[in-house]
């Protein structure tokens, strides 16, 4: 099922009541979410990601805008009858019943027509259970499971009626690190079993990177930038994004483009093509540095880290906006940690210039 | 060596309790104890705290008494119809209270009302509505007549018409401390169940059944055995609508018997008191212990 958001906009009242404005929690959004993707919708807190699916799910009214669910009109649908299923950030598990209980719980509401024998609900309940991987938990209360194992009730949960979309709201913020890699697997592969549009809600950027087809990226109720992973952060619209995206995050300096070089403090790093002198901010992914002797760039050398498979050189610049600069190198490079400062070149495709005023992309030639 | 550090952290502990031992010990057992053992003391008399025999003629005594009788009569009539009645009302109410957004606070303030006014001024308004006296029919007799219906004496009148005000009044009086226990319970149930239940089309009703009162089952299980507990334990407000003289009104209850003959006109038998107080004692102790038993099968903690 294609998702449609069309100028979609929700404001809160404020919480202050000497204040009269509103808060807007989603501005102007408009987007189209393919059938059968899955989306991740990424941000940092209070940038109106839960609020988008609670707007999807029905659960909220949007203020203005409409909401399609292919061709259909869903904004003015009731949460029950949009075909969905929701699975909640603390799962929503009724405690007192059983897993079997719980996932027979959306069947049995249906009413009328769509009413269902117990063999069908048990069949069904089974099927849903099995897509999770949770048979032999049924009779286990929620208590009594490990926050992986929730997870999954919720999802066969959610899954039970055979929604059309399926919403996750930070699916794995609940779980610890291990956990987290294995259930986002397990999710992308639910999707993939199922072919449910499936969007969910995250801060993380490396969740959403590892398992979307396509992410959003949002700033505070305004969407910044939506593509497929690898694209948004090889080519982020904005300084925003490219903060956001990548760990560790990218480093940004103060630099100038003039004479077509690019500048970073006094030092011209970079051959640029012909383009506009401006002030700019220059972002360097950590894996954009190249150690070389007599590289163009000079920053002094604080320490060393290693990751097991990385090798993370520490310095500092003074054009840098952070006090440390983060520069990924080989295992194998030698640095010398006695001396004073270490000398880079830059990898053209992983340095990416903003607008000093704007923050918007500045494109440049690869010289 | 572990046994001994047990030892001195055992000794520790009880130091702490110590106190609280004391005090219970002093004010809640010994007189326990004490009650127990005059309740088979025949014709015991505490002035020159002398009695005649050890055995159970106190208990045969009031057993066969008319006004025991009566009073254990009364007490049973109230615990079966209040219990229930004020803990239903009171869900109800919560259940309402929770679902409304205006002036929610200001009901929540005329429900709790009745909590913080004193029992014999609430009783006394009471009679003034109810009572039918030579010069006035009393304000429910009033609308009674208006509807068309018969006027009836409800504090002086017959056995039913009392045993109504009596069962009013106490469901009256016990309802604001249940809707504060109910609506708090209500107020922390999580409201994520209630958003994944409006998603899966789940019918208002089925939702009260399914999630809300097992959600807040032990709130409204310590209502129930608390609500058995204090209507066994009725008095006061048997006297703030029929005065002192509860034998001759026929609307006595088991605590009142006890203080008749304690203190009353027909008073000065500690005995009796002693003995009609263990049976109560006893009553209680069985229905608490029924109520902890059948609450393993529907409580969910």
């Amino acid at each position: 099922m294609k998702i449609v958001l069309k100028n979609l906009t929700k404001k809160f009242p404020s919480r202050d009541r000497k204040k009269r404005e509103e808060v807007v929690a989603v501005n102007d959004f408009t987007f189209e979410i393919p059938d059968g993707s899955l989306v991740g919708l990424l941000g940092p807190s209070g940038c109106g990601k839960s609020t988008t699916l609670n707007l999807i799910s029905g659960l909220e009214r949007p203020t203005e805008g409409r909401i399609f669910f292919g061709d259909d009109d869903v904004t003015d649908l009731p949460a029950e009858n949009r075909g969905i299923g929701l699975v909640f950030q603390n799962y929503a598990l009724y405690p007192h019943l059983t897993v079997r209980q719980n996932i027979l719980f959306p069947l049995e509401n249906l009413k009328g027509k769509e009413k269902l024998s117990r063999e069908q609900m048990a069949g069904k309940a089974r099927e849903a259970a099995c897509l999770v991987q949770i048979e032999e938990l049924m009779d286990r209360r929620p208590g009594e499971l490990s926050g992986g194992q929730q997870q999954r009730v919720a999802i066969a949960r959610a899954l039970v009626k055979r929604p059309k979309v399926l919403l996750l709201d930070e699916p794995l913020s609940n779980l610890d690190a291990r956990l987290r890699l294995q259930t986002r697997e397990e999710i992308r592969r639910i999707q993939r079993e199922t072919g449910i549009t499936t969007i969910f809600v995250t801060h993380d950027q490396e969740e959403a990177m590892s398992i979307s087809d396509l992410i959003v990226v949002m700033k505070e109720g305004e969407v910044q930038q939506i593509g497929r992973p690898q694209e948004v952060y090889d080519s982020p619209s904005n300084l925003f994004v490219a903060k956001f995206l990548g760990t560790p995050p990218v480093n940004v300096f103060y630099g100038r483009i003039g004479d077509g070089k690019l500048y970073i403090g006094l030092e011209a790093v970079m051959e640029i093509g012909e383009g506009k002198d401006q002030e700019v901010f220059a972002a360097v992914r950590p894996e954009g540095f190249a150690l070389q002797e007599d590289g163009p760039f000079t920053c002094r050398l604080k320490g060393r880290e290693v990751m097991g498979r990385d090798v993370s050189v520490l310095c500092a610049n003074d054009a840098s906006l952070n006090p440390t600069v983060r520069c990924i190198v080989r295992a194998e490079d030698k640095v010398d940690l006695g001396s004073a400062e270490v000398r880079f070149s830059l990898i053209p495709g992983k340095v990416l210039l903003f607008d000093r005023e704007t923050g918007q992309r500045v494109d440049f030639e690869v010289m | 060596m572990n046994g001994k550090k047990w030892n001195s952290a055992g000794l520790k502990g009880w130091l702490y309790l110590l106190p609280a031992m004391v005090f219970l010990g002093g004010f809640m057992v010994y007189p326990l104890i004490d009650v127990f053992v005059y309740s088979f003391e025949e014709g015991y008399h505490s002035a020159s705290q002398t009695y005649f025999g050890i055995g159970l003629y106190n208990y045969s005594y009031i057993l066969h008494d008319p006004y025991f009788l009566q009073a254990v009569k009364n007490t049973f009539l109230l615990v079966v119809i209040t219990v229930p009645l004020s803990t239903g009302i009171a869900l109800v109410i919560s259940v309402g209270l929770n679902s409304i957004r205006a002036f929610r606070d200001l009901f929540q303030t005329l429900y709790f009302l009745p909590y913080v006014t004193n029992t014999l001024a609430v009783g006394l308004v009471f009679m003034i509505l109810f009572q039918k006296t030579a010069y006035t029919d009393g304000f429910i007799n009033l609308i009674i007549t208006w509807f068309g219906g018969e006027s009836v004496d409800f504090i002086g009148g017959p056995y039913w018409a009392k045993m109504f005000v009596l069962c009013f009044y106490t469901i009256w009086v016990v309802m604001p401390f249940k809707i504060l226990i109910l609506t708090s319970a209500l107020a922390s149930v999580n409201q994520d169940y209630y958003k994944a239940a409006r998603i899966d089309g789940t019918s208002k009703w089925r939702i009260f059944t399914r999630i809300t009162l097992p959600m807040i089952s032990p709130m409204v299980y310590y209502l129930i055995i608390t609500g058995f507990i204090g209507a066994f334990k009725a008095y006061s407000d048997v006297v703030a609508l029929f005065g002192t003289d509860l034998n001759a009104a026929g609307m006595n209850t088991i605590v009142g018997y006890v203080y008749d003959m304690l203190y009353g006109n027909s008073g000065g038998y500690p005995s009796y008191a002693s003995a009609a107080a263990i049976i109560l004692f006893m009553i209680v102790l069985t229905i608490t212990c029924l109520n902890l038993l059948s609450s393993g099968k529907h409580v969910y903690h």
